[in-house]
């Protein structure tokens, strides 16, 4: 049986971000039920700033190892599980940790459960709570393998105030083999903009088919987003009329978000959007017709005409201190 | 070359889901089945090169109980050349279905294997990779662009915050989409006469060596349906008030400002 939990700490700029530590301190939580100690993994840097609630840090640096590739990063959470002989291994949802954990969940024969947006422990043994059905349902599930692989959503813990600093350090050496090398990230392609990823942000604004262009988008959903410090979303029917790009799409088909705010504005409320963005702890809509789906499960509804209420909101937001 | 598709039928995402009394799943009666959307990306890839002369064959892959076979039809309807139906139990975990399904297209011979990039029932993200490991493939998972040339390939995919990466590797690979690869196409009506007479092999499982017998790695139990969002209130008033009330609200009450 293994003891103890790894979590797989993602950082920025070599400062561990705020899903690590949400992260860490759920790990902290469940170790004092499970025993053992809370070991940190971190990729891409030797000296990771920011570590808290762990009882050791590894780090894994070296080129292979900045920019996310599959066959690296899979070889060098494999050395850590071996080397930490978890029982329990913890990492955030990421476009990272679902490209390569299935792979090494597959090599070394053990359960994964993704997504999850709860952990504790029941009987001794961990059980998470995951959406499915695009967050129209969710079940408790159980990894029986040991160790227990459970990657969650960004957002899904809060950060505890008291975490405890964590110790310097230590290199984890990762050889890799021709078998790790595959495939190579031949280009990096920079964003035009630097927001938080739509995942992860703790606001979004999001702009539907009722804005009627992509001038309109950029001119009243981007100017708003930008005063609310949010991320800038879209439903299904704005992107495929090229208001916002795939890659701002909230719902089954698109992102998945869990913010505090979410501001929808000319969106009817189709039940593939709801799947995407159910979650969100407030709900603010803006929609000229009282009968849109949408006023049924936002938390304040404005029905109004959003070209007047839009710009309204942004200038109310811009005065507050 | 040769494409695979894995091909999944999940419920449509119109259907409003209800959960058995028992708590073990959801109510599967009136549910109207669909291809994966995801996967109609990965067989639209496929055909587009197959367009392109890029490829002569596309064979679709689906492993699951009823109506399976209906869906694969609809993919031969596409344009795809045959199917593979793996007949299954329910409730496997992701690896013995990758198990079964590497196992099927190894004994296939691909030389590219195009899967969705998450199955929009259990929102898993896991087949796909794992398939690549167990038959010692490179992978790309959720990619949006694709070039398949001289037996490599160079794929995009976005990696969180509109960052993109190139990533490039040789056939025979395992390749998962996203929705922004391309648009699929409808079934014409001389694809679904075509169809008919298209052929779709049927396995079984434990044909494939795949033993089911064992408990699953990964189990699940005690569904529910997520709590109500209550309807909240309405702001009445001229625009100007009405905002002014909505910025105290998301202040004072709400906390979220
Ligand atoms: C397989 C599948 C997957 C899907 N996945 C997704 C998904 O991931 N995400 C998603 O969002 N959708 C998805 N959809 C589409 C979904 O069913 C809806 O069609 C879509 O969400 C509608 O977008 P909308 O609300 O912007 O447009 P509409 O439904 O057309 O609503 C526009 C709204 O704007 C309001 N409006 C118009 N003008 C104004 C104005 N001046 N001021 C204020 N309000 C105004 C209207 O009253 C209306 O309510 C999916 C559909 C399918 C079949
Ligand atoms: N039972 C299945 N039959 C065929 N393909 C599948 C099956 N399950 C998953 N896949 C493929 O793997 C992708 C990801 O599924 P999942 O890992 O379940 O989210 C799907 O989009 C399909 O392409």
């Amino acid at each position: 049986m293994g003891n103890g939990i790894l979590v797989l700490c993602e950082q920025e700029g070599g400062q561990i971000k705020g899903t690590a530590l949400e992260l860490l301190g759920k790990a902290r939580e469940l170790a004092a039920q499970l025993g053992g100690s809370v070991t940190a993994l971190v990729m891409g840097t030797s000296t990771p700033t920011g570590v808290k609630g762990a009882q050791q840090i590894w780090c894994v640096d070296g080129p292979d190892f900045q920019a996310y590739n599959t066959g690296p990063w899979a070889r060098a959470v494999q050395v850590a599980i071996e080397k930490a002989a978890p029982a329990l291994v913890l990492a955030t949802s990421t476009v990272a940790t679902r490209d390569f954990f299935p792979r090494l969940a597959a090599r070394l024969g053990l359960g994964l459960a993704t997504e999850v947006v709860d952990l504790c422990v029941v009987d001794g043994q961990v059980l998470g709570r995951r959406p499915v059905y695009a967050g129209k349902a969710l079940y408790d599930v159980r990894v029986s393998s040991d160790p227990a692989i459970f990657t969650a959503r960004p957002n899904s813990f809060p950060v505890p105030a008291d975490l405890p600093d964590a110790p310097a350090p230590e290199a984890l050496d990762v050889a890799l083999t021709e078998a790790d090398r595959l495939t190579r990230v031949v280009d990096t392609l920079a964003p035009e903009t630097d927001v938080v990823d739509l995942t992860e942000a703790a606001v979004i604004v999001s702009g539907g088919r009722g804005l009627k262009s992509k001038e309109n988008y950029d001119s009243i959903i981007r100017p708003l987003a930008a005063a609310l410090g949010a991320t800038p979303g879209a439903s299904r029917a704005a992107v495929d009329a090229g208001f916002a790009s795939h890659g701002d799409q909230v719902g089954q088909t698109g992102k998945v978000v869990n913010p505090n705010l979410y501001v929808a504005c000319g969106i009817s409320g189709a039940i593939q959007h709801l799947a995407g963005m159910r979650t969100s702890k407030v709900i603010v809509a803006i929609n000229k017709d009282e009968e849109a789906p949408i006023f049924d499960f936002a938390t304040y509804g404005i029905v109004a005409d959003l070209f007047t209420i839009c710009p309204l909101l942004q200038a109310e937001i811009e005065d507050l201190d | 070359m040769k494409i695979g598709v894995l091909l999944k039928q999940v419920p449509d995402t119109e259907t409003r889901i209800r959960i058995a009394d028992d708590a073990s799943g959801i109510v599967t009666d009136d549910i109207k089945w669909v291809i994966n959307p995801y996967d109609e990306h990965a067989l639209e890839e496929a055909l587009k090169l197959k367009d392109a002369r890029k490829a002569k064959e596309v064979v679709i892959f689906s492993l699951g109980g009823k109506g399976v076979d209906q869906r694969i039809r609809e993919g031969l309807a596409r344009g795809a050349e045959r199917g593979v139906w793996i007949e299954a139990p329910e409730n496997l975990d992701s690896l013995a279905i990758a198990r079964a399904l590497a196992a099927a297209v190894k004994a296939e011979g691909v030389d590219l294997l195009l899967a969705g990039k998450q199955a929009v029932d259990d929102d898993n993200s896991q087949v796909p990779a794992m398939v690549a490991e167990i038959l010692g493939w490179p992978q790309v998972m959720m990619i949006s662009e694709l070039q398949i040339d001289d037996g490599g390939f160079k794929a995009t995919r976005d990696v969180g915050k509109g960052v993109r990466q190139v990533v490039e590797g040789r056939l025979p690979a395992v390749i998962s989409c996203d929705k922004s690869l391309n648009t699929p196409r409808y079934a014409s009506l001389p694809g679904i006469m075509k169809a008919r007479r298209k052929k779709i092999d049927n396995k079984n499982i434990s044909a494939l060596g795949v033993d089911t017998s064992s408990d699953p790695l990964v189990s699940h139990g005690n569904w529910g349906l997520p709590p109500e969002r209550s309807k909240g209130q309405v702001i009445p008033g001229e625009p100007k008030e009405a905002v002014k009330e909505l910025v105290r609200l998301l202040r004072e009450e709400a906390k979220v400002l």
